[in-house]
């Protein structure tokens, strides 16, 4: 079972980020179970949604406390929240940001970690571009199918088309695509230098 | 059709395809998105002859439900925590009329402390109201469960509860096979009522009865309850034939042949349950599990029948009676009366707390060697406790208890995990 865990803050799309992630390991003959933290959020308060992956039916309802990859949309969430709580050794980590891992601070903290697991994209920016609206959580999919493998971009495409229709699911399709094609030249230089 | 939704969606077509007449409901968390997806099926035309009424509160929507119901269409409400306190009274009459209304409650926690997360507080706060009461562990079966709902509640003129765990279920994407309207069609035939307002054909429901037959018609709803008891496996049987799974009936077992402790819990908990149970399997731990799917009426027999081998029990609940315990635990106490089983009760799950498998295997060890308390309260935090009956002790005015505890616990935020 893979298990990833979105922080993110109210208004960002966090859930249904959640939600689309459980839609594309489905489209993919896979078992999917997306759940939100069960907040009463409002929009700019730290939200948490959920996602597990599995090759057979999933029966665990507990939150996910030790997950394999986390997604952080919200980068002022690190100073925030305990983000990285039961983070397993060598998870993914993408993060919502222009910054590199370094300048965020978290290097001394994962400095044994597989180098082209850390990525990077900016997320909102390519949200603006291509959606028009600063909602990071599409494209943090598309660079999530590349970072983790887990899922292929194409089945995040029909996710999209799930959610979304006409325009914004267009745009939404673009701004996945560039991220995952930003994360995919990042792990490729991580291990150049590895 | 396989198809990956969210629990509120997958209830409210499976709703939709029952063909219900009228709709009527008032939103409240987490319960809101099922009658916002009927909603919006009735406005497209996707759900045709249906009126979707709102109202001005649950207890207007009971109301309007009992009204529609005694009109002769099959109606269709749902609810979740203070909303089904708002409508009690109404909720008594829909039975006390044996009317078949269906009713889906998206448990919730009962304030104050005012809380909107997950336990059974308030069903089981109606566990005596004359509803059937069906609890789905899954989003699946909470789907099913609306189907064959219907089709009980109708054939022997009771309302019946519907009830899943609110936000664990009514807010997770998973994995639904949705029946075709023709499956649904073949299984649930058109409502036929016993009684009918009709002006044709003039009667009257809701009569004044006094104490010259008032217990013989409230042993009449006790009759119909057990004669429940015998068509819920049969519905559970018929659905299996059209539906080709299995779903409902009064109680699930999970390995429970050789089990030496048997595990007895209520809704989507039984997962976790079942995952431990397979971990302390591979170690040894003779473990099995009995999910309860009918709560009212209460399946005696099959309880019993399910733990006859083992040499004691535990039920874990997500709720408490006050000043006693389990709510649950005290039913399954009366099915095993005799049977000589050491039982445990363990309250856990309350407003939305974790349960979760570490502290499910911690407590079934514990139990294992016959040393959990015969009440026991999962995960609790005793220093928060404590320290707040410290306080009471030493100052007369100490003040509100709960936001005292939350200054203690030094919360900012909700959290679950």
């Amino acid at each position: 079972m893979f298990q990833v865990r979105i922080h993110g803050r109210g208004g960002q799309g966090v859930v249904t980020a959640a939600e689309m992630l459980s839609i594309a390991a489905f489209e993919e003959g896979r078992h999917a179970q997306a759940f939100p933290s069960f907040g009463s959020e409002r929009t700019g308060a730290p939200v948490v949604a959920f996602c597990r992956i599995a090759d057979k039916e999933i029966r665990l309802r507990e939150p996910i406390m030790e997950p394999d990859a986390l997604i952080i949309q919200d980068p002022t969430l690190l100073h925030q929240v305990d983000v990285f709580a039961g983070l397993k050794k060598d998870g993914y980590i993408l993060i919502n940001t222009n910054k590199t891992f370094e300048q965020l601070g978290l290097s001394d903290f994962l400095r044994d970690w597989h180098p082209e697991r850390l990525c990077t994209v900016s997320a909102t920016e390519l949200g603006m571009k291509h959606v028009g609206r600063p909602m990071p959580n599409v494209p943090l999919l598309g660079g999530f199918a590349a970072v983790s493998g887990i899922i292929k971009l194409e089945s995040v495409n029909k996710a999209i088309r799930d959610k979304f229709s006409g325009k914004i699911a267009e745009g939404n399709i673009a701004g996945a695509a560039e991220a995952f094609k930003i994360v995919r030249a990042e792990m490729k230089e991580a291990l150049s230098h590895a | 059709m396989l198809k990956q939704c969210e629990g509120s969606h997958a209830v409210a077509e499976a709703v939709a395809m029952c063909r219900p007449e009228v709709i009527c409901a008032y939103p409240i968390s987490p319960q809101t998105h099922i009658v916002e997806g009927i909603g919006e099926m009735v406005k497209s035309g996707e759900l045709k002859n249906c009126e979707f009424i709102n109202v001005e509160s649950e207890f207007a929507a009971m109301s309007v439900a009992i009204g529609a119901s005694a009109g002769g269409a099959r109606s269709y409400t749902a609810t979740a925590s203070q909303g089904l306190l708002f409508m009690v009274e109404a909720v008594y009459n829909a039975s006390g009329l044996g009317l078949p209304i269906v009713m889906t409650v998206a448990n919730r926690a009962i304030g104050a402390p005012i809380n909107i997360w997950n336990d059974h507080s308030d069903s089981l706060s109606q566990r005596d109201c004359g509803w059937i009461q069906l609890f789905a562990e899954t989003n699946q079966e909470a789907l099913d469960l609306h189907i064959q709902a219907f089709k009980l509640a109708e054939e022997l003129s009771l309302p019946v509860m519907v009830c899943m765990d609110g936000f664990i279920l009514t807010h997770a994407y998973e994995r639904v096979d949705m029946p075709t309207q023709e499956q649904v069609d073949a299984y649930l035939p058109p409502y036929e009522p016993r009684q009918v307002l009709d002006p044709a054909e003039p009667v009257s429901i809701g009569a004044m009865v006094g104490p010259e037959a008032f217990m013989e018609v409230r042993y009449l709803a006790h009759a119909k309850q057990m004669q429940a008891l015998e068509r819920i496996p049969q519905l559970a049987e018929e659905f299996k034939v059209c539906f080709g799974r299995d779903s409902g009936g009064l109680t699930h077992t999970y390995m429970t042949d050789d089990a030496e402790t048997i595990i007895i819990a209520m809704g989507s908990v039984l997962g976790t349950i079942k995952d431990t149970v397979d971990v302390m399997r591979e170690a040894g731990h003779k473990i099995g599990v009995l999910g309860i799917t009918s709560y009212r009426p209460f399946p005696l027999a099959a309880v019993r029948e399910a733990l006859k081998n083992c040499k004691r029990f535990v039920v874990l609940e997500k709720s408490l009676a006050v000043g006693i315990g389990g709510i649950v635990a005290t039913d399954v106490r009366m099915a095993v009366t005799g049977m000589g089983l050491k039982g445990y009760t363990v309250v856990a799950g309350l407003g939305g707390r974790a349960i979760t498998m570490k502290s499910l295997t911690a407590m079934l060890e514990k139990a294992g060697r016959d040393e959990l308390d015969l009440v026991t309260f999962l995960d609790l935090d005793w220093k928060v406790v404590n320290k707040q009956l410290a306080r009471e002790k030493e100052v007369r005015r100490s003040g509100p208890a709960a936001e005292a505890m939350l200054r203690d616990i030094g919360a900012v935020a909700a959290r679950n995990y």
